[in-house]
């Protein structure tokens, strides 16, 4: 089961949070404050685990990437496979990637619920249900059109970026 | 601007997009949240908007806060069940993911939305599906769960892929609230196990059924022939990464099982590419599958190809999987530990923890020295943090089991005083509760114990460390608990009562003033005793055996000292006249001002410590200097004296957790009486005179060991370094201490004595891979030659309550009923689930009541149950009085619900009528859910 997915940048900034179980908000602010203490202090080329049991409670892990100023941290229990879990945020970065052609930390902030749809077809209620990106873009693919589709029947856009874009 | 009650129209046309928000935000340098409270408070003001775009869109803007700064939103439910319900899809969306980050079980609005979910269930649109489906996975309580069970059961059976995976990921969920859906969904959760054409769909099943065995792995034992086929047959590395994580689970319950999967596995494990499938095979085998020996020689070789791979997590994994493996097969461990002691100093703080937990791993008694003292002198160059992980895994790994390892405690000790000197140690803690429990469970040690407790407490700088201060005060405990070892008492009083002390926290000072205490009256009573006898033999003295003994190991251990043996000293210990009036001046000067101290504990013991000197001053006074009342006068305070000495030096051993509950309550003692009267009476009572002490006058005498001090065996001074410490400090606060008249003249030669922390180790911190090395090429070698030459000294244990008791585990109930459930759709004992699909939700409402009470019952039940199916061959006999006691417990359950009890018999009566029909009475293998893999 995977109990967490975050996304924050170099400053410790989150750019996502997804929590698979709830937890109130000034949790997860902790939450995040601390596991950002522990990846900075990191040095590059080690591994990408990190000790998560005092954070998340028994049998959790962490895994972490860094992708430039970004990084990535799932954390999961002992029913995934550890490396499997690395693979998966290649994936889910790839999946980005293919989604706004070299993705920087720009899009992912502009894009948030883009990346909410994009992250719920791979990992569903916790659950790894897809691992390819041509599989995960397909199905974003067809939510975008559904969201263009309703949006075209939908009255004159109200929002004043609706009017400058015209 | 804010027209609180109804939007202007302004407001509504010129609404902030989310965009709008997030670009804001970005120009924010300082003030963010003062930018975050206004956009909350237009939130609040559009969210409130009939039109659905203004109310979405504010709704979006609230989630992004929620999560990216952490605003709360749960004001807002019912405004997300309202978008959910907007036929726009982007506005459901952004309604459903408001619910899926913000709702909890609790949520009070979470019912409303079940027939929303349902309608959107049941949707044409796939993607409206996929969102409902996704919603119930996060939030889903028992009542979603119960009211949806039947519409992802049609789900189930969706010819859309998607939605189908979808729909078998939230039966996890179902199930996890609701264990009744198992009688509706277990049977097509299977039969998806099947279908090999979507592979999608296999990944799903095989991930819920991963998850659910990984709770009770029992109940999934019957689908082990289906689990076998697709290990076999699939080449997707995650749907086998699953699959191995059950066999995981299972293997270690039907030893057959194993012996089937081995094959497979090994050859999985030797073929794959797939760097994440082979550490998941090593990971089964080393964890499952571990008596099979060809296959962990297997797992091993794989290991060091990890070991030596350039990725430091592959490094890491390699190392985890030796650390799993070690238990059963150090062998493996010790084929690797040039690598492992290597990996304590790489720059990955995750290899040297795992390669530190390796190393603990490999120690055993032969080797426990070596590796401490390596290990010692490494936690003492390694930054703060990894040092006090070394110094806690030596800790734990030392006293594990009552000091099992532990031949040499008087090596041990020393250890610990050594580790309480580093520097950055903050184990303080443990090292006290360690000192004490020492030296109450082997007295042996004691001798080596007090002088390490001396040497920490005559250094004048680890005064001001903090984290020393629980060891200074086991160190000050023990040396007043065991005085009769010290050997110059009167410089322990004065190291006990030093200036710096009044940087101790006043729980520690307590313990300090109390050894004091102690160590005054044994000097005194030695000095009264040497009197005495110094009446009939000159200055040398009787000697009792305790002390002999003692003195004896310590010239044996610390006469090798070098050069110091032979420059020492001085007959410190001999107590003169002079010295005990020197004592009690100290007492006076020291203690005096303490008394007027705000800490009730340093109050007491100083109102103690001066209510005895004022008793025994006149008396010793006198019999200090006119001969001839001298004998009367002494046999007066020796009297006195021997009554405190008596008091203190009665044995204290270590006691039982449990003995607290042995004693029984006497008859008439009302333990649960309010005792607030008691306050009146408290209060107005006065403190009681603290210059009057009485003293029990029944003690044990023989049990007393008085000490004499022997003058022949004072060559040896055990720790000239920290006497020069004290010396310096006495130079540094010469006001206070009196001349140390003889000691001068030795310490001349060290004067420039090294500073509090630096180790005292012969070992040059520059030498240090050299050691590793050396480390790694003897201390592990098997046959290493034992050089015990002191037997292992007796460690006090207790029969029983040495440790806490680990708290049994309680039976959960959920999953109690989970796998209830599962047990009985596999054997097949429900009626059709169509039937139960409608009939589930009724039923649950009402059963609910009654099962409660009845799981622990039912569970008990159900172990039984599942022995007699666990495919071993069982003696009828015992199948019969099994099932005969069975039926008791069924009987026994009668104040259980009505319900239950039902539905309980029902089954029973069920499998028996089965057995019946499987099972000839003769000795067959019992019926077994899995045999066509099995046999």
């Amino acid at each position: 089961m995977i109990k967490a997915v975050m996304v924050m940048n170099t400053q410790g900034k989150p750019r996502l949070t997804k929590f698979y179980e709830f937890l109130p908000v000034e949790k997860q602010q902790g939450i995040i404050r601390t596991v950002f203490g522990v990846l900075c202090s990191r040095a590059e080329n080690v591994s990408n685990f990190m000790e998560a049991d005092s954070i998340f409670g028994p049998d959790s892990r962490l895994v972490y990437k860094h992708y430039a100023t970004l990084y990535f941290v799932f954390v999961f229990d002992s029913s995934e496979n550890e490396l499997a879990m690395l693979d998966l945020i290649q994936v889910f970065v790839e999946t980005l990637d293919k989604c706004f052609r070299n993705v920087c930390e720009l899009d992912i902030v502009f894009n948030y619920s883009k990346l909410h749809t994009i992250l719920d077809e791979i990992i569903f209620g916790g659950q790894v249900l897809e691992t390819s990106s041509a599989e995960v873009m397909k199905v974003v693919e067809e939510i975008s059109r559904q969201e263009s589709a309703s949006n075209s029947i939908g009255l004159v856009t109200k929002t004043v970026s609706g009017w400058r874009n015209r | 601007m804010a027209s609180s009650s109804s939007p202007s129209l302004m407001d509504s046309l010129f609404q902030r997009s989310l965009d709008d928000i997030i670009k804001g935000l970005r120009h924010q340098q300082a003030g963010e949240s003062a930018f975050v409270s206004k956009v909350l408070e237009e939130v609040r003001r559009e969210i409130k908007s009939t039109d659905s775009h203004t109310k979405s869109t504010a709704l979006q803007k609230l989630t992004y806060l929620h999560s990216i700064c952490f605003v709360d939103m749960s004001w807002a439910a019912f405004h997300a069940i309202e978008c959910i319900s907007y036929p726009n899809f982007t506005h459901k969306k952004v309604g459903y993911l408001a619910i899926s980050q913000s709702f909890q079980e609790s949520t009070p609005v979470i019912l409303l939305i079940s027939n929303q979910l349902r309608k959107d269930l049941k949707s044409n649109v796939e993607v409206e599906v996929s969102l409902a489906l996704e919603c119930l996975s996060r939030i889903g309580n028992l009542d979603l769960c119960r009211d949806l069970t039947p519409e992802v059961f049609t789900l189930m059976a969706s010819s859309r892929i998607p939605v189908r995976k979808k729909a078998i990921g939230v039966v996890l969920r179902l199930f996890g609230k609701y264990p009744d859906a198992v009688r509706v969904c277990f049977k097509r959760l299977v039969e998806s196990l099947e279908s090999s054409d979507s592979p999608p769909i296999v990944s799903a099943v095989i991930g819920v059924f991963c998850e659910l065995a990984s709770k009770d792995p029992k109940a999934y034992l019957p689908l082990a022939p289906e689990f076998y086929k697709i290990l076999v047959d699939s080449r997707n590395n995650w749907v086998l990464i699953k699959v191995l994580k059950i066999f995981t689970k299972l293997a270690p319950l039907e030893p057959r099982l194993a012996k089937k999967i081995v094959e497979p596995i090994c050859e999985l494990m030797s073929k794959t590419g797939a760097k994440s499938l082979m550490f998941e095979c090593i990971r089964t085998i080393l964890t499952s599958l571990a008596e099979h020996e060809s296959a962990v020689k297997l797992a091993a070789g794989r290991i060091n190809e990890l070991l030596i791979d350039e990725d430091p997590n592959l490094r890491y994994l390699g190392l985890h999987a030796l650390a799993i493996v070690a238990p059963k097969h150090i062998w493996a461990v010790l084929e690797n530990k040039e690598f492992v002691i290597k990996s304590l100093s790489d720059p990955d703080p995750n290899i040297k923890l795992e390669s530190l937990r390796l190393v603990m791993a490999m120690v055993s008694e032969s080797n426990v020295v070596e590796i401490c003292r390596v290990l010692v002198n490494y936690a003492t160059k390694s930054e703060p943090e990894f040092c006090n992980v070394i110094l806690g895994s030596i800790l734990s790994t030392c006293s594990n089991n009552v000091y099992e390892i532990i031949v040499d405690f008087d090596w041990y000790v020393s250890l610990l005083g050594e580790m309480s000197r580093i520097q950055h140690c903050q184990k303080g803690d443990e090292i006290e509760n360690q000192l004490i429990d020492i030296g109450l469970r082997v007295q042996d040690v004691r001798p080596e114990l007090v002088r390490v407790g001396r040497d920490l407490l005559m250094d004048p700088a680890l005064l001001g460390n903090p984290f020393l201060h629980r060891i200074l005060s086991a160190a000050a405990w023990l040396c007043g608990e065991y005085v009769e070892f010290i050997r110059n008492p009167v410089e322990l009083m004065e190291s006990l009562l030093q200036p710096r002390t009044s940087l101790l926290p006043p729980s520690v000072r307590a313990v300090y003033l109390e050894s004091a205490f102690k160590a005054l009256v044994f000097c005194l009573h030695s000095y009264l005793q040497s009197a005495t006898s110094s009446d009939h033999s000159a200055l040398g003295l009787s000697d009792p055996g305790v002390s002999s003994q003692s003195y004896d190991e310590y010239s044996g251990a610390h006469g090798e000292n070098g050069e110091e043996s032979g420059t020492t000293l001085i007959q410190e210990n001999h107590i003169t006249p002079d010295s005990v009036l020197r004592l009690l001046n100290l007492i006076d000067m020291a203690v005096g001002p303490l008394s007027g101290s705000y800490d009730v504990e340093i109050q007491e013991r100083t109102r103690n410590i001066l209510g005895f000197t004022e008793l025994i001053k006149p008396v010793l006074s006198d019999s200090l200097h006119p001969q001839d009342e001298r004998h009367k006068q002494q046999a007066e305070a020796s009297k006195m004296v021997r009554l405190l000495h008596d008091t203190f030096s009665d044995e204290l051993g270590p006691v039982s957790m449990s003995a607290q509950g042995r004693v029984p309550v006497p008859d008439g003692l009302v333990l649960y009486e309010n005792l607030a009267d008691l306050e009146a009476v408290c209060g107005s009572s006065l403190p009681a005179s603290s210059a009057t002490i009485s003293f029990e006058g029944s003690h044990n005498v023989e049990g007393a060991t008085s000490i004499f001090i022997s003058d022949q065996k004072e060559e040896s001074e055990p720790s000239s370094e920290s006497t020069s410490l004290l010396a310096e400090h006495r130079k540094r606060h010469g006001l206070y201490y009196l001349p140390s008249e003889k000691n001068t003249e030795h310490h001349e030669a060290n004067n420039d004595y090294p500073p509090a922390n630096e180790l005292k180790s012969g070992v040059t911190v520059s030498n240090d891979a050299q050691d590793l090395a050396k480390l790694a090429e003897q201390s592990f070698l098997p046959k290493r030659k034992s050089k015990q030459v002191k037997a292992r000294p007796v460690v006090v244990k207790l029969d029983e309550g040495d440790v806490l008791p680990i708290s049994s585990k309680i039976p959960q109930a959920k999953d109690d009923s989970l796998s209830e459930a599962v047990r009985d759709v596999l054997l097949g004992n429900e009626a059709d689930a169509d039937t139960l699909t409608q009939k589930a939700a009724a039923d649950s409402v009402s059963r609910k009541k009654g099962k409660e009470k009845l799981n622990a019952k039912e569970q008990e039940d159900d172990l039984d149950h599942m022995d007699s199916q666990s495919g071993t061959v069982q003696n009828p006999v015992k199948e019969r009085s099994k099932r005969s006691s069975r039926k008791q417990n069924a009987d026994e359950g009668d104040h259980g619900g009505d319900k239950g009890k039902q539905k309980r018999r029902h089954r029973h009566g069920k499998h028996r009528t089965r057995e019946g029909v499987q099972n000839p009475p003769a000795n067959v293998i019992s019926q077994t859910p899995v045999p066509d893999l099995l046999l």
